[in-house]
């Protein structure tokens, strides 16, 4: 998803057709399908070249078949609403162009893995936040609240920049092969979420953090898959996280 | 039917919800009810900064941020609003700082500020760095900081819960000027199940966000639908200066996404297809970080008058080649990269197709500094709040500068949970519910699911569309009595095509279909008062331009436009509040 010097100007139309297999499942049934039945839809429409796989879902939604259910909003990659499996990869609709997937083959789109599908591409993601809330993601400080700002150098600054960039969209989690099969697991997301104040110089709840990650349930579940990483739409190096985090219980240092 | 009953609830769960759950929660039984799951809300979007005269980096003070804010609104502030949130605005950063929001530092290690249009220092002699803020995510982290803060404090949240009616004691357009009306509760459709939930309680706090999608091009979300607004509006409160809405000069040309006014306030700078600095043409000494409305209103008339670029001339740029690629990766990565994925235009290198985008409402639900509700020009709803970008107190008058959204959702969202949790505890027992309280949402939801199978009914999406179509041609950076009217003619129109809406989803769990419906609704009306108060707002002031009235006219005009819907659209006005800032030309 980067430059390319051929890509059309702003404004210039290139239309094109693509085909997408959705994975759908009502929960309430329709009049072909069972409550709870999980089959795949294909629809063919036109598209053009800045779409993306979420305009072409709204052109299903809006102009075929408004049941069809996904979650969205900022439709520019921010918001972690819209994170599915399209082509068997987690990311974000919104911040997928068509033109770079192949338009020979049908587009598939699926919801992400490992949390209850609730209804088409919408599942649960409450499981996802209550492991975020579960490694104590605020600033935790002692002492008198300062008059004016808590001094943090560019460098402090900088060594945990990363990992504040995480919009909550969960493609990471629901990449992860041990999270698929692993009851128990926090996944990568609640690392991510500890990173961010592990490594922040004000805070000073490090290490009750690390307890909870040093848990059963914790980092060392992860067998360093790199699914993560990849997943990320935010860029985060999710891996490279983990293994600071994995280094600081070894060590005892931060 | 679920009955829930609370001293305080807030609707929104957005910069303004949160901020003022942190308050309200720790003094009053509070609930948190959000369309959205709270990080999804369009905070979260935002970019550039948060404005606060903190002087970390060159010398500044609140009363130079009040004159700009002021002057920047094209004198329809409410100066003592203005005076609050400049005063405000250092605690309101530092309180965020405190929470843990990771700021970017200076050497020394303080929150580092930036330019940004319309701050200056000492009255508009040049450019003063006030921008707080972190790369170009500041509302990313301001968002993120907030929940984490209501995750510490274990507020108690409702996601996915859409609020669609008001509960008063009274009808406020019925009851006499003088006498007392009340909360009682909201309605809230819960998308996961279908049920309808009724919430009393005490004091009501709307912190619903924008209404950008009235709009085609804009940088809101879908999900940005005025509802807030359009729901007070319909329980018969009156809306505050709907004409003004902030087109912002740089969104991704054909897209509307945003790329941050701190893209110019690093250095970049808008070309014409002859490459010329326009910008020096119409605002000389600040140049490319004029206010949002003159440099919109340029780029327009750039493109206008054929010096558009592109195979259809029809966008200008901007360029950002002479900057250091460190600089931008370092100060501007997210919207670097937004041009890259969408556009496949490399900033490094090349410069961005950019055109003005349906960007922020200057008007919303009326109140007052405290962030209490108005029903007319002078009495309050009891227990009733508004905070954030679906309120109007009014701090940005006719033009919004930047950064002070994210400062008015911190320092008004703070001041409306604390006034909320307050009047509750000062109140034995929250007013009674009317009689079926849910009665008016069950009929409406009710009478959309019997339209599944309708032959020939209209569809959502057309509706929108063409809504969203007429609003963009006809009410954008120009406006004339023609084009309004013809938007009025167009949204009359619509509006009679919505009542033969069908949706296709009858089913109870998350049906959003029925959901985008509704919201429609609200787009409609919304769209109306916008027109209208541009219609009868027969000059130009800030975000409002009348080619037909290309001038300010403080004589007629300086005061604020109060539009009352029910049976017949009615229009007043309330004056502005004044303190010691005379209205002067605004030149930059
Ligand atoms: C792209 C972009 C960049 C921006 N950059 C800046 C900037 O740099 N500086 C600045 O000062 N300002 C900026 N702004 C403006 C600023 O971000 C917004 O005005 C501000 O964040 C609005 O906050 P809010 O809390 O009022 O609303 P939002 O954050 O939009 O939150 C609205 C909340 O209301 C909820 N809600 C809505 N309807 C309902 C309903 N019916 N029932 C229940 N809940 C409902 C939603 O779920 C959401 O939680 C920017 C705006 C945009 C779009
Ligand atoms: S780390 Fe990346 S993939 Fe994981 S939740 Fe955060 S933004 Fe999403
Ligand atoms: S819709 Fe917000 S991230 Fe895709």
């Amino acid at each position: 998803m980067t430059a390319t010097a051929e890509a059309p100007a702003a404004g210039e139309v290139a239309s094109f057709e693509v085909t997408l297999r959705i994975r759908r499942m009502n929960p309430e049934g329709t009049s072909e399908h069972g409550a709870g039945e999980e089959y795949w839809e294909e629809h063919t429409i036109q598209a053009h070249a800045t779409d993306r796989v979420l305009d072409a879902l709204h052109k299903i939604k809006w102009d075929i078949d408004g049941s069809l259910a996904f979650r969205r909003s900022c439709a520019h990659g921010v918001c972690g609403s819209d994170a599915m499996r399209i082509n068997a990869r987690n990311r974000l609709a919104c911040k997928t162009l068509l033109k770079d997937l192949n338009p020979a083959k049908p587009i598939m789109v699926e919801p992400i893995k490992g949390l209850p599908v609730e209804k088409d591409l919408i599942v649960d993601m409450e499981p996802f936040f209550a492991s975020y809330r579960e490694i104590m993601p605020f600033l935790m400080t002692s002492g008198p609240t300062p008059e004016r700002e808590r001094l943090q150098t560019p460098e402090e600054r900088q060594r945990f920049d990363d990992t504040t960039k995480c919009i909550l969209c969960a493609a990471c989690t629901t990449s992860c092969p041990v999270f698929w099969t692993d009851g128990q697991y926090f996944g990568p997301q609640a690392i991510v979420g500890a990173h961010r104040f592990i490594f922040d110089s004000r805070d000073e709840g490090q290490w009750d953090r690390l307890e909870i990650l040093n848990d059963k349930a914790g980092v060392w579940k992860c067998r360093t898959a790199f699914n993560c990483t990849e997943a990320c739409p935010r860029g985060i190096e999710v891996t490279k996280a983990i293994s600071e985090v994995k280094k600081v219980l070894n060590t005892g240092e931060i | 039917m679920t009955l829930h009953e609370y001293d305080v609830v807030i609707v929104g769960a957005g910069g303004a919800g949160m901020r003022a759950a942190l308050e309200s929660s720790q003094r009053a039984r509070t609930a948190c009810l959000t369309k959205l799951y709270p990080t999804r809300s369009h905070t979260g979007a935002a970019q550039g900064g948060m404005a606060a005269a903190l002087s970390n980096v060159e010398d500044d003070n609140a009363e130079w941020h009040t004159f700009d804010t002021i002057k920047g609104g094209d004198y329809l502030v409410d100066q003592d609003a203005a005076e609050i949130l400049c005063n405000e605005a250092i605690d309101a950063v530092l309180d965020l700082e405190k929470m843990g929001l990771p700021f970017n530092r200076t050497e020394e290690g303080k929150v580092d500020q930036r330019r940004f249009g319309g701050h200056t220092r000492n009255h508009g002699e040049a450019a003063v760095r006030r921008a707080c803020y972190s790369a170009d995510r500041t509302g990313h982290m301001i968002l993120q900081t907030l929940y984490q803060q209501c995750i510490k404090q274990e507020v108690e949240f409702f996601n996915e819960f859409y609020v669609l009616d008001l509960l008063l004691d009274k009808d406020p357009q019925s009851t006499p000027e003088g006498e007392e009306v009340s909360v009682a509760g909201v309605v809230a459709y819960e998308l996961a199940t279908g049920e309808i939930h009724t919430f009393r309680a005490k004091s009501v706090i709307f912190a619903t966000g924008g209404a950008g999608k009235v709009f085609k091009t804009t940088s809101n979300a879908h999900t940005l639908t005025g509802d807030g607004m359009a729901i007070a509006y319909n329980a018969g409160l009156p809306l505050e200066d709907m004409e003004f809405f902030q087109f912002h000069p740089t969104g991704l040309a054909g897209l509307g996404i945003l790329l941050s006014e701190a893209a110019r306030g690093e250095g970049g700078i808008l070309r014409n297809s002859e490459g010329e600095r326009f910008m020096e043409r119409y605002a000389p000494t600040i140049k490319d970080l004029a206010p949002r409305d003159m440099v919109a209103r340029a780029m327009a008339n750039e493109v206008r008058e054929g010096r558009g670029c592109g195979p259809h001339k029809d966008y200008v740029l901007l360029d950002l080649t002479h900057l250091e690629p460190a600089h931008i990766d370092a100060k501007l990565p997210d919207i670097t990269e937004f041009a890259r994925t969408y556009l496949g235009v490399e900033p490094y290198t090349e410069p961005v197709p950019v055109y003005p985008t349906a960007h922020y409402a200057m008007g919303g639900i009326p109140t007052n500094v405290q962030g209490e509700v108005l029903r007319n020009n002078t009495d309050k709803v009891k227990g009733l709040y508004a905070a954030g970008e679906c309120a109007c107190v009014s701090v940005h008058g006719a033009n919004r500068l930047g950064t002070n959204s994210l400062l008015d959702i911190n320092v008004f969202g703070r001041r409306a949970g604390i006034a909320a949790a307050e009047h509750a505890l000062a109140t034995e027992a929250a007013a009674e519910l009317p009689e079926d309280a849910e009665g008016r949402l069950r009929a409406w939801v009710e009478r959309l699911r019997d339209t599944v199978g309708t032959p020939g009914a209209e569809s959502i999406a057309q509706v929108r569309r063409e809504l969203q179509e007429t609003m963009d041609r006809n009410a954008q950076v120009f406006r004339d009595e023609a084009s309004l009217s013809a938007a009025k003619a167009d949204i009359a129109a619509l509006k009679e095509r919505y009542e033969a809406v069908g949706i296709h989803d009858r089913g109870q769990r998350y049906n959003t279909d029925l959901l985008e419906a509704i919201e429609l609704g609200f787009l409609l009306d919304l769209a109306e008062v916008v027109v209208e108060g541009a219609l009868a707002r027969k000059e130009s002031r800030g975000g409002h331009y009348r080619e037909d009235f290309p001038t300010r006219d403080d004589e007629n005009f300086m005061r604020h436009t109060m539009v009352y819907g029910g049976e017949q659209l009615r229009l007043d006005y309330k004056p502005v509040v004044v303190t010691k800032y005379q209205p002067m030309e605004r030149k930059y």
